[in-house]
């Protein structure tokens, strides 16, 4: 099925989310696509605790706070949401449509598209082991996706988070055995979690091993087992199926490939527009390029405002735009709900 | 002024005069050392401005912190010398510090 909007954003971090009010209060229905499970984008995954001094109005605020506030000013334009999607095509129809495609063959269609995503998309980070790559996808995951595909498998679980401390708690039940590698006795992971592992260890269910893997082994594919480094020594654990959590990293991803002007790692963009090398394709916040270009939150506020305007011509071309301020304007007023 | 030397990768040493204050992560990224992303600014968030600190110089910069030894869980290839060098402040005590940048990031 076909989902069709006027805007798709990729990329749902605080610039994707002030795209949407820009875009709102000319009209435009939005999308937004993200790679992460939830809005906010660097804001929510990297550091969300964390204070930023450079938003306008606010000496001090919190960048989860700046993703719920975003979130609070967008809600009148009732913007749509996919998560957990990286798109994958995006392709220019006959009649001037995009049609966009995600990892998961979900497909979109948009009479313009604003790229919004900041670093690129996040991706798991592969761990230091060398010849790891040969048993990705087939032994080495890095997300679980169904429950099923790992039972009667002795699995190795590498990291000290949450993910690897609740998929440790979720698959031992199902799993011929399970191993928790992890480099030191501390863990981030939530307390509860770590005491439910430590009481499995207890209980003979489950194994932690101290230290860190050095190297894989198996052949075509298929691991056998893996041997970890820790300060006892080195011990060789069977295993048929690795999930590594490390975190994730930021990659350009299937950006790259869309045939936009690049600028090392970023897109070309106008000052004017902040249209890319194909007119309808816009690039705003950390992901373009222009020359005197800040990656800066506020940076990114000011260049939605100003590709909205040129959106606006291309999604409803024999419209004539009025330029107007929220404060005064009633119709602006009653597209946000206040009056 | 304090002296600070980097030994990138490869090699190449960087030898750099840093202001008291400032971080070990800082005085890299203005000096265009390689191999030192600081993804998140500097913010203890990204593990991306890992280095090792030469073996000499473990006493004085001393061990991180716990939320520091959380983001090293995420840095590439961690060693009892890794440290984020956004956490490490430059003082007189470190004039001379040198630092290992990885082979990689993440």
């Amino acid at each position: 099925m076909t989902k069709k909007t006027d805007i798709v954003i990729i990329g749902a971090g605080p610039v994707g989310l002030f795209a949407v009010f820009e875009l709102g209060l000319l009209d435009l229905d939005c999308h937004l696509i993200d790679i992460l499970d939830r809005p906010g984008g660097q804001c929510a995954e990297l550091y969300p605790e964390k204070p930023i001094y450079d938003i306008p109005g606010w000496p001090v605020i919190s960048a989860q706070g700046l993703v719920d506030k975003l979130m609070e000013q967008i809600a009148p334009f009732k913007p749509e949401f996919t998560f957990n999607r990286v798109v994958a095509g995006l392709e220019k129809l006959a009649d001037g449509t995009f049609r966009l495609t995600t990892d998961e063959n979900e497909v979109f269609e948009a009479k313009a598209v604003v790229i919004a995503a900041g670093g690129g998309s996040f991706q798991p980070k592969r761990p230091p082991i060398p010849g790891i790559e040969a048993f990705e996808g087939t032994s080495v995951h890095y997300a679980v996706r169904r429950i099923e595909d790992f039972r009667g498998h002795d699995i190795l679980i590498v990291g000290g988070g949450d993910s690897a401390l609740d998929w440790t708690l979720n698959l031992q039940p199902v799993a011929r055995s399970v191993t928790l590698v992890h480099r030191r006795p501390e863990f981030r992971a939530a307390p509860d979690s770590v005491n439910r592992m430590r009481a499995l260890e207890a209980s003979g269910d489950l194994r932690f091993q101290l230290g860190q893997i050095t190297e894989l082994r198996g052949s075509d594919g298929a691991l056998t087992s893996a041997l970890v480094k820790g300060p006892e020594g080195e011990t060789e654990i069977s295993c048929t199926r690795m999930l590594p959590f490390f975190g994730l990293t930021m990659k350009l991803g299937p950006v790259a490939e869309w045939g936009l002007n690049l600028h090392e790692n970023t897109i070309r963009v106008d000052t004017e527009k902040f249209e890319t090398s194909t007119p309808g394709i816009f690039a705003i916040g950390d992901i373009n390029w222009y020359p005197g270009k800040l990656k800066l939150i506020l940076s990114g506020f000011h260049e939605a405002a100003l590709m909205a305007q040129a959106a606006k011509h291309i999604v409803h071309p024999d419209e004539r735009v009025v330029f107007q301020y929220t404060t005064s304007s009633t119709s602006l007023q009653k597209k946000l709900g206040v009056i | 002024m304090t002296k600070l030397t980097y030994i990138a990768h490869d090699g190449t040493r960087f030898e750099v005069e840093a202001e008291n204050g400032s971080t070990v992560m800082e005085n890299a990224i203005r000096n265009a050392v390689p191999g030192i992303e600081a993804e998140c600014g500097g913010a203890c968030a990204c593990a991306t401005c890992h280095v090792y600190v030469d073996e000499e110089w473990s006493d004085a910069v001393g061990e991180p912190e716990a939320m520091e030894e959380d983001m090293l869980d995420f840095a590439f290839d961690v060693r009892p010398s890794s440290r984020l060098s956004c956490q490490i402040k430059v003082s007189d005590e470190l004039d001379g510090l040198v630092v290992r940048v990885p082979e990689r990031q993440a």
